[in-house]
C-alpha cells in the first residue's frame, strides 16, 4: 500500500511522511500509557502547587465549605494585605541580602583558594584540598551547636553576618571542587602569554582567568543563592528578634501566628514561592548542571 | 597548612599545572628545577590566595567541629566555659537512650523507603522522559521544581494538605469514597513517617531523576541499537545495556539519598517537630532538642560527633567498597556532561 501512495504522490513525499498510518497508530497506542503516566505524575506534582494558589483566594470559611471549586467570590484580600505589609517585604529584602552577600563570599574566597590550587605547585597542595574536601560531608547540623556558642561569644547573635559567614564558610568545598576543576582545564600556555606581557598572578586571576571562567561562576553562584534562600536551620537560631528575619523563619512565625486563618498562609506560601520559582525559570540551566555537576563531583 | 609533603610529590605535580609561571615559563618542559626566589614567591602567593577561605572554613567549619568534640566529654549547660568533665559518659547514655536508638531506626526504614521506592520510581521517570516524547522538557521542569523550594515552604503546604479531616487529602479521598484510608496522617503514631515519606518523595525524587537523566544521556545510542539488532527486547535492553552503564550514577545517587537522610531536619521540624511523641524523630531533631530546649549541650554534642561519625563511616566504607570500581566511569561521564 505505501509503494502505490509512494509512486503515485511522487518524489516530493519525504522519506518521514512514508511511513504507513497503521504503524503510526500501532505507535501512538503503545506511547499511551507513556503519556497517561507522565500525565498521572505531573498532577500529582502540580496539584499541592495550584491548591495553594487557589486556596490563596478563598476565605478560610471557603476552604472547607468548597474545597475544589474555583473561589467564589474571589478574595484578593489575602494577597494584597500581605504584598502591602512591612515585615512580608522585610522578609524577602533579608532573604535577598543574605544569599547575595552569601554568594560572592563564597564565590570570591572559593575563586582565589581554587586559583591557589589549581595552578600553583606548593608543598601540601593536596592536603589542604583534601581538607577542603573532607568539607563536603560535614554537615550544617554537625556543627550547629558550637557554631551558635561562637557566634554567641562574637555577639553575632541577631547579626546579618552570624548567617552570611558560616554559611559562606560551609558552602566552601563544593565550590572549591567545582572551580578548581574548571580552572585546571584552562591552557596553560595562556598563563605564560600573560606572564610575558608582564601580568602578575593576581592580574592573570583577575583579568583573565575570571572572565573565561564566567560559566562556572554562574553555576557556582545560583548554587549558593539558592542554598541560603532555602536555609532555615541557621538564620532560626541566630535571629531571634524579628529584624532580620529571612522568608523560611518568616513563614514559620506566621504560621503559629495565623494558625487559624489558613487561606492567608496559602497565600503566604504562595508568594513565597514566587522568587524561588522564578529564579529557577530563569536559571534553569545552571541550577541543573550545578547540581548534577555539584553531584557527581562530591 | 602542612609542609611535611616532601619536595618529590611537588615536582610529580607540575606537570598537570598548566605551565609553572615566569622564567621556567619560557622553556616549556624544561629543566624541573625553579629558582628558590620564584618557588619562595609562589607559595607566598599561593598562600595569600588561599588565606580566606582558610580562615573562613578554619574558623567556622573545622574550630566548630573540634569544639562540638570537646564538649561531648562535658555535663554543660551551655553557659560559661564547661568544667563538669563526665569522660565517655554521654556516649554511654547513647546506647541507652530510646530516642537516639528510635533515631538510627527510623532513620534505617527512611533509607529503606528511598532506596526500595523512591530511587526506582526516579529512575523510572528518567527512562520514561529519556525518550523523545511531547511535552518532555514540561515534565522535567515540573519534576524538578519542588526541589528548589525551601524545606519550610514544602513542611508547611503540605501539614495543611495533610490536615486530618479538613485538608485536601482528605477531601479528596471522601470526594472518591476512600475515607477510610485517610485519617490521622502525620498526627498519627503509625503514620507520620509513611506520611512524611511521601512529601519527601515530592521534593526530592525529581532531583534523582536529573541525576539519572545525565547519565542516561551519557549512553551510546549505538549500544542500544545493537542490542536491538541482536533481538533484545526493551525489557533486555535496559536490564543489560542501561542499568550496568549508569551503574556509577546510581551509585553516587543513593550515596547522597543516605547521607539525605541522616542529616534529615528542616521538613520534619516544620511538619511534626519529630512528634507525635518522637515517632518522627530524627537524629538532627533530637540533637536541636537536647541542645536548644533542654540546655544540655554535652549529650548534644556527643549526638552530633555520633552522627558525624556514622557519616564518615559510611562514606569511606562506600568509597572503598562501592564507589572504588567504577572512580574511572563516573570521571568520564562527567566529562560527558560537561
Amino acid at each position: 500500500m505505501s509503494a502505490v501512495v509512494k509512486s503515485t504522490v511522487g518524489d516530493n513525499t519525504v522519506p518521514k511522511n512514508t511511513v504507513p498510518k497503521s504503524v503510526v497508530r500501532r505507535r501512538r497506542l503503545r506511547t499511551l500509557p507513556v503519556y497517561v503516566t507522565l500525565w498521572l505524575v505531573g498532577a500529582v506534582m502540580v496539584t499541592p502547587l495550584l491548591y495553594a494558589l487557589v486556596s490563596g483566594f478563598k476565605s478560610t470559611d471557603q476552604l472547607s465549605s468548597n474545597t475544589f471549586g474555583l473561589p467564589h467570590p474571589w478574595v484578593t484580600s489575602n494577597y494584597t494585605s500581605l504584598l502591602g505589609s512591612g515585615p512580608f517585604w522585610r522578609s524577602v529584602g533579608s532573604s535577598t541580602l543574605i544569599a547575595v552577600a552569601t554568594a560572592l563570599l563564597t564565590v570570591g574566597a572559593s575563586a582565589l583558594a581554587a586559583y591557589a590550587l589549581a595552578r600553583f605547585a606548593f608543598r601540601g597542595r593536596e592536603v589542604l584540598f583534601t581538607v577542603f574536601t573532607m568539607g563536603l560531608m560535614f554537615p550544617f547540623a554537625v556543627a550547629i551547636l558550637p557554631l551558635f556558642i561562637l557566634l554567641r561569644t562574637f555577639g553575632l547573635l541577631d547579626n546579618p553576618w552570624g548567617v552570611i559567614l558560616p554559611q559562606a564558610a560551609f558552602g566552601l568545598p563544593m565550590t572549591i571542587v567545582i572551580l578548581r576543576g574548571f580552572f585546571r582545564e584552562i591552557p596553560g600556555e595562556l598563563e605564560e602569554a600573560a606572564t610575558l606581557d608582564g601580568c602578575s598572578p593576581f592580574g592573570f586571576f583577575w583579568r583573565i582567568l575570571l572572565p573565561l571562567a564566567r560559566p562556572a561562576l554562574g553555576t557556582v553562584s545560583v548554587l549558593a543563592i539558592v542554598g541560603s534562600w532555602n536555609n532555615f536551620l541557621l538564620p532560626l537560631l541566630v535571629f531571634s528578634e524579628p529584624t532580620w528575619w529571612t522568608v523560611p523563619v518568616g513563614i514559620q512565625q506566621f504560621q503559629g501566628q495565623y494558625a487559624s486563618d489558613l487561606a492567608r498562609i496559602f497565600a503566604y506560601l504562595v508568594l513565597a514561592m514566587a522568587p524561588a520559582l522564578a529564579f529557577y525559570a530563569v536559571a534553569e540551566r545552571q541550577l541543573i548542571g550545578g547540581i548534577t555537576l555539584g553531584a557527581t563531583k562530591g | 597548612m602542612t609542609h611535611s609533603t616532601s619536595a618529590s610529590t611537588t615536582s610529580t605535580y607540575v606537570p598537570d599545572l598548566g605551565k609553572p609561571t615566569g622564567a621556567t615559563a619560557v622553556s616549556p618542559g624544561g629543566g624541573p628545577r625553579r629558582p628558590a626566589l620564584r618557588r619562595v614567591r609562589d607559595w607566598f602567593a599561593a598562600f595569600v590566595f588561599t588565606v580566606p577561605a582558610l580562615a573562613l572554613f578554619g574558623m567556622l567549619v573545622l574550630l566548630p567541629m573540634g569544639y562540638a568534640f570537646y564538649v561531648s566529654f562535658f555535663n554543660w549547660g551551655g553557659f560559661g566555659s564547661p568544667t563538669d568533665s563526665v569522660g565517655f559518659d554521654n556516649y554511654t547514655r547513647l546506647f541507652h537512650d530510646p530516642v537516639f536508638l528510635g533515631d538510627l531506626w527510623r532513620g534505617f526504614l527512611l533509607i529503606a523507603f528511598s532506596l526500595v521506592l523512591q530511587l526506582p520510581f526516579a529512575l523510572a521517570m528518567a527512562v520514561l522522559l529519556n525518550q523523545r516524547l511531547r511535552g518532555r522538557a514540561v515534565y522535567r521542569m515540573l519534576f524538578f521544581a519542588p526541589y528548589i523550594l525551601s524545606e519550610v515552604i514544602t513542611g508547611v503546604l503540605f501539614s495543611m494538605i495533610f490536615a486530618p479531616g479538613d485538608g485536601l487529602a482528605d477531601k479528596i479521598l471522601g470526594a472518591v469514597g476512600l475515607d477510610g484510608l485517610g485519617g490521622l496522617w502525620f498526627a498519627g503514631q503509625n503514620t507520620v513517617l509513611p506520611t512524611l515519606f511521601l512529601v519527601m518523595t515530592w521534593k526530592y525524587f525529581g532531583f534523582h531523576m536529573m541525576l539519572y537523566l545525565a547519565g542516561l544521556q551519557g549512553i551510546p545510542a549505538e549500544l542500544h541499537e545493537a542490542a536491538r539488532i541482536d533481538g533484545a527486547g526493551s525489557w533486555q535492553r535496559f536490564r543489560h545495556v542501561t542499568l550496568p552503564l549508569l551503574a556509577p550514577t546510581l551509585r553516587i545517587s543513593v550515596f547522597l539519598s543516605v547521607i539525605g537522610a541522616i542529616q534529615l531536619f528542616d521538613l520534619v521540624w516544620v511538619i511534626s517537630a519529630g512528634g507525635p511523641d518522637h515517632h518522627s524523630e530524627t537524629m538532627v531533631i533530637s540533637m536541636f532538642q537536647y541542645g536548644f530546649k533542654r540546655y544540655q549541650m554535652g549529650y548534644a554534642s556527643a549526638i552530633s560527633v555520633a552522627m558525624f561519625l556514622i557519616s564518615l563511616v559510611f562514606a569511606l566504607a562506600y568509597q572503598r567498597f562501592v564507589l572504588r570500581r567504577d572512580t574511572e566511569g563516573a570521571i568520564t561521564t562527567m566529562r560527558a556532561n560537561r
